[in-house]
């Protein structure tokens, strides 16, 4: 490729045609325009006349520049011209070619791909042998060289990892000599170096990167209740960076909760603070930064950034300085660097809906009714034992089980035996993996009774096996109780480190910051939610867990990809970037070839535009030669031209949108000054007739047997209709109609909420029996699937339409099948007296059968009916049927569900009676 | 085309509208009666006493009158015997000249195909002016040896069969007047674009055996406008003359002005022999010329 400037051209000898331009200059000057040949008699007094301007046959100069520049254009165009080009890999022998593959690689991964796509083509064209290392995923034993092409497939597959690559073994590089293509993600990283030398030792190695600094967010931690974000790249960006908080609104919707500008102020690294009520901060799920495409630049948040509301409620009234016997002080203590702490009476209390409510030696719950509802919406009710719970009497419905009355006293002074420990907690209790401190001691206890669901509730036990921490659940909610004082009284349990673990591991309170490998050990996490390279939060499914040990040192990998992983209640979340990460620009020695740093721009290729120009030229050119020999203004060329300078000037623009046509303002005029029933067109001419003649019919007999005097039906506009005017749509359904703008959709769904009515008619016959099997039907699912149709039941025996005008007990249009409304509600019962329910109150706004009622109602001119229903007598009856069927429609419409109120006349009669 | 029969004519009248498309000599006669039939024929007689059809007067008989000739009826109802005298109707000859040159096949653009060429609207007014001529009673034919005048309608369609017929010419037309009779009426319709040489001559004989007529030059609009631009090259018609321009726009005016200097001098030629000259456009409807023509033939004496 030749170069010229930031153009490269792929075919550069077709240039040397620019040098024919001059030739072409003469030529073309020398060249008059060509002359019309016209028949004209007249030519008789034209003998002898003489030209009186010699110039004009010349070719004007600027036309000549055009002419000239149109060609400059198509050679330039056809040389192929490249703006950006890429630079052809030098060299020859087998090819490697090298992926970071981390989460840093992910904003530029497409383009790093299809550079190695340029790679693997090239290598394919020269017959070069090639072969593929990812190294977040290196391969399980050494790679060997397979034919560029069908590496080459495998491209689209690869994705970025979420996590960073691990140290590579350079014993798993190929055998032999090999050029190196790199596509590296730009960032510094201890194994760099080594892998670089080693293969460097092998051929020439070319390295690509994007110029963009790599951008990632390093912390999220509460700091004195405010929330500091940090962010660090790999070099200060230019462009201004913004984070996001994104978490899940009141709704439930993800949205982005806050936004706030990042700094970098020409640094790597910088912090955001956010201060939020904490309301707003316990619904932050992720923290990003906006536009970064990556797993880095996503910071997922675990229950560390949670502060739970807890509320603190004490039994007896608070002695006066005996501050260290106050039931409250050890959870205090416990709870005030990780929890919002709100210390009220049990009622105050509950309308704050903390997340945790703890009872210290409460024995009587002001309000059992509204705690158990708040712990049935999920809350937490921590209960502590206390001389008062165990000299309680009454049952306590809020305990996870049942106490025996006075509880016991091991160890004392009045007692023969010894303080008891605590037994090493079980597999299944939260608290599992907790190291027990050998100095907790329970000299008081209340008992629980003996069952068989005892085990089941207790999460922590004493030596001897009596329960010490038991827990039920309640709702959505649990409730857990201590078997012994929150304060030193009983135990010495909340003296010990061990109370506040167990607060954790409850969900009480929060873990100050990231989990120590201590703390998880021997709990096992089961990941929920994991990230991909390009920080998309993906569910998983049938993950192993994963031991704490594991998770503690708080680095992705591929055994354990960044994302959420819980345990019981406790979500941690691990992150792409470990905390206290920095990133660094990946430093390249100067022998390796470095390509894509200055790569801000994409590779352009201009022949398009070269050719575009070049045909534009031509174009006016052609208008320019039309209108300088005189032929522009004759009107055949006039269309032609006319046409030409439109192609100049076609410059496509969105369409603008089109203003809602309005009704004309006659028409509805007619339509609202009387009961007027419409059709939806169908677009098939003879449905059309049919439904119109129809409803003409059906209007004929609701004026001739009710009082209802219909106007001449009306053929529905859709887009330009106002629908609220027509009381009683029919829709014919035909298997080819075009379902209308969405537009229309939202017209007819007011409609239908503004209490309308749609008929919708299949006119098969056959929606009914097997469901929407005939075309018809499965266009009327398709047609109707926008529309706010109601949940559809057949039409039960105590309908109001069954008795409107006509009782009526089947729906008979040409066909005779079920017709289908709007179900009722499950909780109509059946009216007192009256053998039908008291149904819902209001109009179904669809009726959806098959029996082509329009058909059977439409008459002729004359009157006479158009079609046949049935045969002889019965189909008379059939017909008169169908028209009783359109009364009671056309009553059902109008005067909605009147009839129903029919079950209050026995109560009307009675109460006119006195 | 072959002439029909005058005992079909009558029936060739009928069925005209059904054959309008198929022949074309129904068709300019149908056009020409069509064109004929909005001018309103006046008496055609001569205004005096002569030989004739129509009753012109009575009046009291003179010395050498013949006796066969008094009105018997008239002069018994008085004392004085009369004549009963008829008007003078002269049956005159009108010769036709239709330029039947390639110039006049002209009918404008391309793009203008409704209108109709030269050539066809100078039949067309001929075979009206024949039409109405006949009517009159006048008799009626084409210049040249192939029609002499003749009345009655049977006389139509020998003129509209040759009208229909007229051989291929060169690109300009001459009359050829050697069988016009003395005393007879001459019509030329022509676009008169050939040697002005030819038509004087023309005109020089025709007047010394006292022959009065009118010229009527029928020209296309175009020709009178000279729309064109940029480089042209103009043929005549049959492509034997030929004229390149650079700037066609360029030639407008000094076209026009030849244009004017041809008519006047045509018009000076005609009044000097006592003619009458006008000019039509084929863009113009075709009655406003017959008319001219009508009322310019009954103004020669």
């Amino acid at each position: 490729m030749w170069m010229l400037g930031p153009v490269g051209f792929s075919a550069p000898w077709l240039l040397l045609g620019l040098l024919g331009l001059p030739i072409l200059w003469l030529l073309l000057r020398a060249v008059p325009p060509a002359p019309i040949r016209r028949r004209f008699p007249g030519v008789a007094l034209l003998l002898g006349l003489r030209d009186e301007d010699a110039e004009a046959d010349r070719t004007p100069w600027w036309l000549m520049l055009l002419r000239m520049a149109a060609l400059a254009a198509a050679i330039i165009g056809f040389a192929g011209p490249v703006l950006n080009p890429r630079v052809a890999l030098p060299g020859q022998g087998p090819l490697l070619v090298l992926f970071d593959g981390s989460w840093a690689a992910a904003p530029g991964w497409s383009r790093a791909i299809a550079r190695a796509g340029l790679a693997l083509e090239e290598a394919r064209v020269a017959g070069r042998p090639a072969a593929l290392i990812d190294l977040s995923d290196p391969p399980p034993q050494a790679l060997s060289f397979a034919p560029a092409a069908d590496l080459a497939a495998q491209l689209p597959g690869l994705k970025p990892h979420p996590w960073e690559p691990a140290a590579f073994d350079p014993a798993l590089l190929p055998e032999g000599g090999f050029d190196t293509l790199w596509l590296s993600d730009g960032v510094a990283r201890e194994g760099r170096a080594p892998l670089l030398a080693a293969v460097q030792s092998r051929g020439a190695v070319s390295v690509w990167q994007p110029a963009r600094p790599v951008l990632a967010l390093s912390s999220a931690a509460l700091v004195d209740g405010e929330l500091v974000v940090g962010a660090i790249a790999s070099a200060p960006p230019a462009a201004p960076v913004e984070i996001v908080a994104v978490g899940l609104d009141p709704a439930g919707i993800e949205r982005d909760l806050i936004r706030a500008p990042l700094d970098f102020e020409g640094k790597t690294s910088t912090e955001q603070v956010f201060d939020l009520p904490p309301e707003l901060r316990n619904r932050i799920t992720r923290f990003e930064i906006a536009g970064a495409r990556s797993a880095g630049a996503v910071r997922l948040t675990d229950d560390a950034l949670k502060r739970r509301k807890v509320a603190l409620v004490a039994g007896g009234r608070p002695r006066e300085g005996l501050e260290l016997l106050s039931p409250l002080h050890y959870l205090r203590e416990a709870l005030a660097p990780s929890a919002d702490l709100i210390e009220s009476p049990l009622e105050d209390v509950l309308p704050v809906s903390p997340d945790v409510i703890i009872l210290a030696d409460v024995a009587e719950v002001a309000e059992p009714d509204r705690l158990a509802e708040w712990i049935e919406e999920g809350g937490l009710l921590l209960r502590f034992a206390g001389p008062r719970m165990a000299a309680a009497e009454a049952e306590d419905p809020l305990l996870p089980v049942r106490l025996r009355l006075g509880g016991r006293s091991v160890g004392g002074t009045m007692s023969w035996g010894e303080p008891r420990s605590l037994a090493p907690f079980a597999e299944a209790s939260p608290f599992a993996g907790l190291p027990v401190p050998e100095e907790v001691r329970v000299s008081m206890q209340v008992m629980a009774e003996p069952g068989p669901e005892l085990a089941e509730a207790t999460l922590a036990a004493l030596a001897d096996g009596t329960p010490l921490v038991t827990r039920a659940r309640f709702g959505t909610g649990q409730i857990v109780l201590f078997h012994v004082t929150a304060n030193a009284e009983w135990s010495s349990l909340p003296l010990s480190g061990l109370f506040p673990q167990m607060l954790e591991r409850l969900a009480v309170s929060t873990r100050p910051a990231e989990p120590e490998a201590a703390e998880l050990a021997g709990t096992i996490w089961v990941p929920q939610k994991v990230l991909d390279g390009y920080g998309r939060l993906q569910a998983t499914d049938a993950a192993a867990g994963i031991a704490g040990e594991d998770l503690a040192g708080g680095a992705a990998s591929a055994a354990t990809p960044p994302g959420l992983y819980a345990a019981g209640d406790r979500v941690i979340a691990l992150n792409a970037v470990t905390r206290g990460r920095t990133l660094a620009a990946a430093q390249w020695p100067a022998t390796v070839t470095l390509e894509g740093a200055l790569e801000e721009r994409e590779e352009v290729p201009l022949k398009g535009i070269a050719l575009a120009l070049a045909l534009g030229a031509l174009l006016l050119d052609v208008l320019a030669t039309l209108g300088l020999s005189g032929r522009l203004w004759r009107p055949a060329v006039r269309g032609a031209a006319l046409v030409l300078a439109l192609a100049l000037a076609l410059v496509p623009h969105p369409p603008q949108a089109q203003e809602p046509a309005q009704m004309d303002e006659a028409r509805a005029i007619q339509a609202a000054s009387n009961v007027v029933f419409a059709h939806v067109p169908t677009g098939d001419a003879e449905v059309d007739r049919v439904a119109y003649a129809g409803l003409k019919g059906l209007s004929d007999i609701v004026a001739r047997r009710t009082t209802v005097e219909p106007s001449a039906p009306m053929t529905l506009d859709l887009e330009r209709d106002d629908l609220a005017l027509f009381s009683l749509i029919y829709w014919p359904v035909t298997e080819g109609q075009p379902a209308p703008s969405p537009r229309v959709y939202a017209k007819l769904n007011r409609y239908l909420r503004s209490g309308g009515m749609i008929l919708f008619d299949t006119r098969d016959a056959d929606l009914a029996g097997v469901g929407a099997t005939t075309p018809a039907g499965q266009r009327l699912q398709a047609l109707a699937a926008p529309l706010d149709v109601p949940p559809l039941e057949a039409v039960p025996p105590d309908h109001v339409l069954t008795r409107t005008f006509y009782l009526l007990q089947d729906f008979p249009g040409r066909h005779d099948g079920a017709i289908w409304v709007e179900a009722a509600p499950p909780d109509a019962e059946l009216a007192e007296g009256m053998p039908f329910r008291n149904l819902n109150d209001g109009v179904t706004p669809v009726v959806i059968g098959g029996n082509d009622w329009a058909s059977a109602w439409a008459e002729t001119p004359e009157g006479l009916p158009m079609f046949p229903v049935g045969r002889g007598m019965a189909g008379e009856r059939q017909r008169e049927m169908a028209a009783r069927f359109g009364v009671n429609l056309v009553m059902h419409v109008l005067t909605g569900n009147y009839k129903s109120d029919q079950v209050h006349v026995p109560a009307l009669l009675e109460r006119l009676g006195q | 085309m072959t002439q029909a029969p005058p005992s079909a004519a009558r029936a060739l009248e009928l069925r005209r509208g059904a054959e309008a498309e198929a022949s074309a000599l129904p068709a300019l006669l149908v056009a020409a009666e069509h064109l004929a039939a909005t001018v309103q024929m006046g008496g055609h007689g001569r205004r005096r006493a002569g030989a004739g059809e129509e009753f012109w007067q009575y009046r009291p008989v003179h010395s050498g009158d013949d006796a066969r000739f008094i009105d018997w009826r008239r002069s018994a109802r008085s004392d004085t015997q009369y004549l009963r005298e008829r008007e003078w109707q002269l049956a005159q000859s009108v010769h036709l000249w239709v330029d039947d040159a390639a110039s006049m096949r002209f009918a404008g653009s391309a793009t203008n195909a409704a209108r109709a060429s030269k050539g066809e609207r100078a039949r067309l007014l001929a075979l009206a002016l024949a039409v109405l001529m006949i009517r009159g009673g006048e008799r009626v034919g084409l210049m040249g040896p192939l029609a002499p005048p003749r009345p009655g309608r049977a006389q139509l369609m020998t003129l509209a069969a040759h009208l229909s017929s007229l051989p291929e010419a060169g690109d300009y037309g001459a009359p050829e007047v050697g069988a016009v009779q003395s005393g007879a009426r001459a019509v030329f319709l022509s676009d008169f674009f050939g040697a002005p040489e030819a038509i004087e001559a023309a005109l020089a004989r025709l007047s010394d055996r006292g022959v009065t007529g009118v010229m009527l030059q029928v020209l296309d609009p175009e020709e009178e406008e000279f729309p064109f631009q940029g480089r042209t090259i103009f043929e005549s018609m049959s492509g034997a003359l030929t004229h390149e321009t650079r700037k066609a726009a360029d030639l407008r005016a000094r076209y026009l002005e030849r244009l004017a200097e041809r008519r006047e001098r045509l018009s000076r030629m005609a009044r000097a022999a006592g003619w009458q000259f006008s000019t039509h456009h084929t863009g113009s409807p075709a009655q406003g010329a017959l008319l001219w023509l009508n009322a310019a033939l009954g103004r020669l004496v």
